[in-house]
């Protein structure tokens, strides 16, 4: 087997005495989608932060590509090919949404110290940006103002961002929150046909969805990995049953739902 | 189709100051002539500004000092007798960039208020450094005995000329400006104000960007200070007062920041009110703030915003 693309080793975090993740042990594979499940507080978007570069982990190492990135900032992490998508929606306000995902596209062509010709009329840029829109299904929306959208399609938009750029690598933390039926299960289509391309580290409640996507599972608890496998081996793990599943009633297994 | 309102306005004001030396010849009101240069100086310095404060989100309330050193960099080496532009004219640049420089890879490492008081306090610097300097007059400053040199191409001297030389620059600068803001770099500028953490996490080291953005800045404002001391013939530490400072961000807010055009605009209104309140009552700066409190709520956008208003009613 190749090497995975993100490996963590030992990764933890803690904020004061709360520990956030703690020796979490992670591999990404190569065009995979790999989803990391958990309730609420168990420390996934912490982990995604760190993956991302926008906290650095007290101790624990991040390699990516064969390379060691722990130390890297988050704006050098994007450069080397990880894209974020956030929890909250973050995105441009005050730009339309055509620009929104231009200076996604921007950011992977070179150095901005470019002064002169119109960054709107450069090719380059808005072929990539409008295609990335049409994947998502915001084509149609282009130039309307980012502010002005629905809060599903700021989720589109936050995909369309994390797909402009190009990168190998997408940290997707809760994509389909705040989507309407349709839209998530557009969204689901999306995400599987990237896996040619992109491999995916995907944050998601829905259990409908990372079963239907996810090529191995994560489980994280109060900051630990306690289990990580393949769908069937987690939807059997007994670990997982009593200390995720416990919430849910007696003889119900996770993605029965 | 809208009537192009912003357009016409921006062409009219643009026109207006072209053939202003022959009107006031005409006129015989070389009184206004002294009035539009130095609205255009302190516009080309508003221009810049806007650069920083309306595109890139830094309020820089500090931007006078650099009024300052490029109307210095005309003075000491005029104090030294010599009076070539070529020399003037770069060094008045060039220590511009450097000042920006230099105290911006410092300001820019914090954000809103703090930024805001640490230019002030850098620029302050500059001030007391020039009055404590009593070879160049100390806080009276000292006078140029002539203008930039630029032997055989233009004759500063010339008050027509003088004119057409600032008006080239603050043309120059609105169209640097607009090349900037809407090139990759002014994107990335323009991203960075909006959401800086998504701008990082999109791949962009946005503290770099934004330097050489206040380098970029800091080196226009020099280029106006350049100006502004052939223009007075004179230089003191006063220039770089925290009150100019305050009065450039009044032309960029009241005209529109973020607009193109708009510190213009704030630059022609505030200095002609200045000129006209001051001479009716004592009491005109409570005037000038209460207009400023009433652009601030009720007209975000500033003049320019108005006529973008303006343009999409009809």
């Amino acid at each position: 087997m190749n090497a995975p693309l993100l490996e963590t080793r030992g990764l933890s975090k803690a904020f004061g005495g709360i520990t956030a993740t703690e020796g979490v042990d992670l591999d990404v594979g190569e065009g995979k989608i790999h989803a990391v499940i958990g309730p609420n507080g168990a420390g996934k978007t912490t982990l995604i932060a760190q993956l991302a570069g926008m906290l650095a982990p007290d101790s624990g190492r991040i390699i990516f590509a064969g390379r060691d990135i722990t130390r890297l900032p988050t704006h050098a992490r994007a450069r080397l090919g990880i894209a974020r998508s956030f929890q909250i929606t973050s995105i441009f306000h005050a730009m339309s949404v055509l620009d929104n995902t231009l200076l996604a596209v921007q950011a992977h062509d070179g150095h901005s110290y470019r002064f002169w010709r119109r960054a709107r009329r450069d090719k380059r840029l808005t072929g990539p940006a409008m295609a990335a829109l049409e994947q998502v299904g915001l084509g149609h929306k282009a130039a309307s103002n980012a502010s002005g959208l629905s809060h599903g399609e700021h989720r589109q938009l936050e995909i369309a961002m994390a797909l402009a750029g190009a990168s190998k690598l997408l940290l997707l933390d809760e994509p389909m929150a705040g989507m309407g039926a349709e839209e998530s299960a557009r969204m689901v289509v999306l995400l599987r046909g990237l896996k040619e391309t992109k491999s995916i580290l995907l944050i998601e409640h829905d259990m409908d969805v990372v079963f239907a996507l996810a090529d191995r599972i994560t489980v994280m608890v109060d900051g630990k990995a306690i289990a990580s496998g393949k769908p069937e081996q987690i939807r059997a793990d007994e670990n997982v049953r009593r200390a995720y599943l416990g919430m849910e009633g007696p003889g119900e297994t996770i993605g029965d739902a | 189709m809208h009537p192009p309102v912003r357009l016409g306005v921006r062409i009219a004001v643009l026109l207006a100051l072209a053939v202003l030396p022959a009107l006031t010849g005409a006129l015989d009101q070389p009184f206004l002539l002294d009035l539009a240069l130095r609205i255009m100086i302190l516009a080309t310095a508003a221009v810049s500004l806007n650069l920083i404060l309306g595109y890139g989100g830094m309020i820089s309330f500090g931007h006078a000092a650099y009024i300052g050193i490029g109307a210095y960099a005309v003075g000491i080496p005029a104090y030294y007798g010599e009076y070539s532009g070529y020399v003037q004219l770069p060094l008045a640049i060039g220590a511009g960039a450097l000042f920006a420089l230099v105290t911006g890879y410092i300001c820019l490492r914090t954000k809103g208020v703090y930024f805001i008081m640490i230019t002030l306090a850098f620029a302050q610097m500059a001030y007391f450094a020039f009055v404590s300097i009593e070879e160049y007059g100390g806080d009276d400053g000292l006078v140029i005995e002539q203008r930039s040199e630029f032997t055989g191409i233009i004759d500063m001297e010339s008050t027509h000329q003088f004119y057409y030389v600032v008006l080239v620059f603050l043309v120059g600068a609105l169209y640097l400006v607009s090349r900037i803001v809407n090139a990759r770099f002014g994107m990335a500028v323009q991203g960075a104000k909006d959401n800086d953490q998504r701008m990082q996490s999109l791949g962009f080291d946005t503290f770099r960007y934004r330097l050489a953005c206040y380098v970029i800045a800091g080196a226009m404002a020099a280029a106006a200070g350049w100006l502004m001391g052939n223009y007075n013939y004179f230089f003191s530490p006063e220039m770089m007062g925290w009150t100019h400072s305050g009065e450039l961000i009044f032309m960029v807010v009241l005209g529109g920041a973020g607009s193109l055009f708009g510190p213009l605009y704030g630059a022609i209104v505030l200095i002609i009110l200045e000129e006209q309140l001051s001479s009716a009552t004592v009491y005109w700066p409570l005037i000038l703030g209460a207009i400023l409190i009433a652009v601030v709520l009720f007209a975000r956008g500033g003049l320019e915003g108005m006529l973008a208003k303006l343009e999409r009613r009809k």
